[in-house]
């Protein structure tokens, strides 16, 4: 029993670490990249080809002064980026990096990720009602309906995988994929879970909530400093969860040849940030209404259909 | 009460009013705004994120022109005229030498003249990919922003060749310019207008198509032709409504009655209308240049006219305009004789089109009056002067 718990702190320590070195580091790739694609060469001064940035990034956060608006409800105020950050970094501990790399195996990992999700969201609604500013209320207000609308999407789109696979068990769904990817049988759940991921994300062309034109930041307009960089590290382990789970529920997770799994599982993540990063340099932004729109009267009836539809079939075959 | 309210099955506006006891907000944008280009400040009434009502607010960057004018002599005002829309400066000279030449009676040799339009146009040229990439930018296709960018600094890079400043360049003199064209210039300018259509098809591929540029902009922020005419709407911005109507064309200065080129006009009177119209005018603009410099090659001449030393205007006033990057520019100066204007008023395009913006954004949502300050293309240097 000792031994197991030790076991399991220290697989707790290694992945959180890992996920927040990751996290930082993304931030440097995507900066990178966008600059490639745009025709400069992003950060470039701290360190050889500017490698040190995130660390410098996080240290001047650090050391910048912690304001308070005078307007703003303390408590929530103070708690609310811990909770935006806790929720998603909590997310990692189901995630199965390869069949034996996982903090811990839940049978219910699915489940688990999406409700955990959504709680997630409540954080931002409190971060912008805390605030007490005009800015961060549409900001938050935006995003919450945001949120909680593409989360019924990103789960409905699911279903179909679940379907397929029995199990809402993470390793079993994998293990599902041994000879065929979830992909090939569901292209148009794929698809819809993309979008979705993009509008959960809250990444162009659906970063409403923060759109910097129009709300200066949203919903963390007002806040500065080390609450602000969680709000921006959980963004980041966001994208780190929905690319896991793409890889895992479509991508057959840490399924390939020759090479180890996890290599594999991290080829496949790296793939879907990249994706992510060239969609934030090409689109312009959707308003508001129409992104909701987009959601409800378009990708809800598809993503129905498309479970009518794989119930037809599995019945049939 | 109920019945009342119900109208084709959906509550009434009136009735959620008195029973839900709704209040709009105000919220302060600008003048430290991200997408205000520059130090504008809107004040809008929102009922959810709808526009209920806009206040412009300007005066953020007022300097007094035209009050420090009359206490300059003429061609000491010369180098102020930059600084109204800095962006644009050479358009910004060209109506001030304009008025003066026509309020003195100045020849200008026809180098001097062809020399003009063409830095004009580059001027054009530059301006609207400064607006193309703030624009999309506002948008969110930020990518656009730094291709933009990157062409306009091959004509910032002729701008400098030409007179050694790049943003404020005084290029223009009362009478002429102030030096002929410098070696290498006509072949630099040549290879620009070669390459520039082609970089600007980079933009269309990212965004002249794109389903979410259409959705942000087509039938946003509309403006009759009749609303625009009548609140001053000039430029692109009431060509964009269908007003066939350019200074360039229809009182033509300068060599623009000699030079083939057509006038960009949609009908969309929305924002992407606008942006269609500065499109097609980049693209004849760079036409514009390419005919200025086969006759700049060609020929050769001087390049300032016959100008007294000290310049004092005959008593008179005059009204003289050009077709600037955003509208019509226009200088109107009352001289008593002296060697200083006794008044100098400026007719300010983005001013008389920053009156449209209440009109247009008229209930929209928050997001489209980003769009909207975009598609009028407004610079404060210009507006508060």
């Amino acid at each position: 029993m000792g031994q197991e718990l030790v076991i399991a702190i220290i697989k707790m320590i290694v992945v959180f670490a890992l996920a927040l070195l990751v996290v930082a580091y993304l931030t440097y790739l995507e900066r990178k990249i966008i600059g490639h694609m745009q025709l400069r060469l992003g950060p470039m001064r701290v360190g050889p080809h500017g490698l040190l940035q995130p660390i410098a990034d996080g240290l001047k956060l650090f050391v910048k002064e912690d304001i308070v608006p005078r307007e703003a409800d303390k408590w929530t105020y103070y708690f609310a980026p811990v909770f935006d950050l806790v929720c998603a970094l909590v997310l990692l501990a189901v995630i199965p990096f390869s069949y034996h790399f996982m903090v811990t195996r839940l049978n219910i990992g699915v489940l688990y990720i999406l409700s955990i999700a959504s709680v997630g969201s409540i954080a931002i609604l409190l971060a912008g009602w805390a605030s007490g500013s005009k800015y961060p209320i549409l900001g938050g207000l935006r995003s919450a309906a945001q949120m909680f609308s593409y989360e019924i999407f990103l789960g409905f789109s699911i279903i179909g995988v679940l379907m397929i696979s029995g199990s809402l068990d993470l390793v079993k769904i994998v293990e599902a994929q041994s000879r065929v990817w979830n992909i090939v049988y569901q292209p148009v759940a794929f698809v819809i879970y993309i979008i979705a991921a993009l509008g959960e994300l809250k990444r162009i062309p659906f970063d409403l909530p923060e759109a910097e034109n129009e709300l200066v930041a949203g919903h963390h307009t007002e806040y500065s400093g080390f609450k602000f960089a969680y709000f921006f590290l959980a963004e980041y382990a966001h994208m780190i969860i929905i690319s896991c789970m793409a890889v895992i529920l479509f991508l057959g997770g840490w399924k390939g040849p020759v090479l180890p799994g996890i290599v594999w599982f991290l080829i496949k993540i790296c793939a879907f940030f990249y994706f992510f990063i060239w969609v934030r340099g090409t689109f312009p932004r959707y308003r508001y209404d129409q992104f909701m729109a987009i959601g409800w009267k378009i990708m809800l009836p598809v993503v129905l259909a498309n479970i009518v539809a794989t119930g037809v079939v599995m019945r049939l075959v | 009460m109920l019945e009342r309210g119900v109208v084709e099955g959906r509550v009434s506006e009136d009735l959620m009013r008195e029973t839900l006891k709704t209040k709009e907000i105000w919220i302060n944008m600008g003048p430290q705004h991200p997408s205000t280009h520059g130090v504008l400040r809107l004040v809008l009434a929102l009922e959810g994120e709808r526009i209920v009502d806009t206040e412009v607010v300007i005066g953020y960057l007022h300097r007094g022109m035209e009050k420090l004018a009359e206490s300059l002599t003429y061609p000491q005002f010369l180098p102020y005229t930059d600084r109204l829309d800095y962006i644009s400066s050479n358009a910004m000279n060209f109506g001030y030498v304009l008025a003066m030449e026509k309020l003195m009676g100045i020849e200008v040799p026809e180098r001097a003249q062809y020399i003009r339009v063409m830095m004009a146009e580059l001027t054009r040229i530059s301006s609207h990919l400064v607006w193309l990439a703030t624009h999309a930018l506002d948008i969110g296709a930020m990518t656009v922003f730094l291709y933009c960018f990157r062409d306009r600094e091959a004509i910032l890079d002729l701008f400098e060749m030409v007179c050694g400043a790049r943003l404020t360049t005084t290029y223009f003199r009362i009478g002429g310019v102030a030096n002929d064209l410098p070696e290498g210039f006509i072949e630099q300018a040549r290879e620009f207008c070669k390459v520039f259509p082609k970089k600007a098809k980079d933009y269309d591929d990212l965004i002249l198509k794109n389903r979410m540029w259409l959705s942000r902009t087509v039938n946003v922020a509309k403006i009759s032709a009749e609303d625009g005419l009548n609140l001053g709407l000039s430029g692109p911005s009431i060509r964009g409504s269908g007003v066939y109507w350019d200074i360039r064309k229809d009182e033509p200065y300068s060599n623009y009655d000699k030079l083939d080129w057509e006038i960009a006009v949609e009908s969309g009177c929305d924002v992407y209308a606008r942006y269609l119209v500065r499109l097609k005018e980049m693209r004849e603009s760079c036409k514009i240049v390419s005919q200025c410099l086969d006759i700049l090659e060609k020929t050769n001449g001087p390049v300032m006219g016959k100008v007294p030393k000290v310049i004092r205007p005959p008593e008179g006033e005059v009204y003289a305009s050009v077709e600037a990057p955003k509208g019509e520019l226009g200088f109107y100066i009352v001289s008593d004789g002296s060697p200083k204007p006794y008044r100098l008023k400026i007719r300010a395009p983005s001013f008389a089109n920053l009156i449209s913006l209440p009109v247009m954004i008229k209930g929209h949502l928050v997001a489209d009056v980003i769009a909207a300050i975009g598609s009028i293309d407004v610079v404060l240097g210009e507006v508060d002067r």
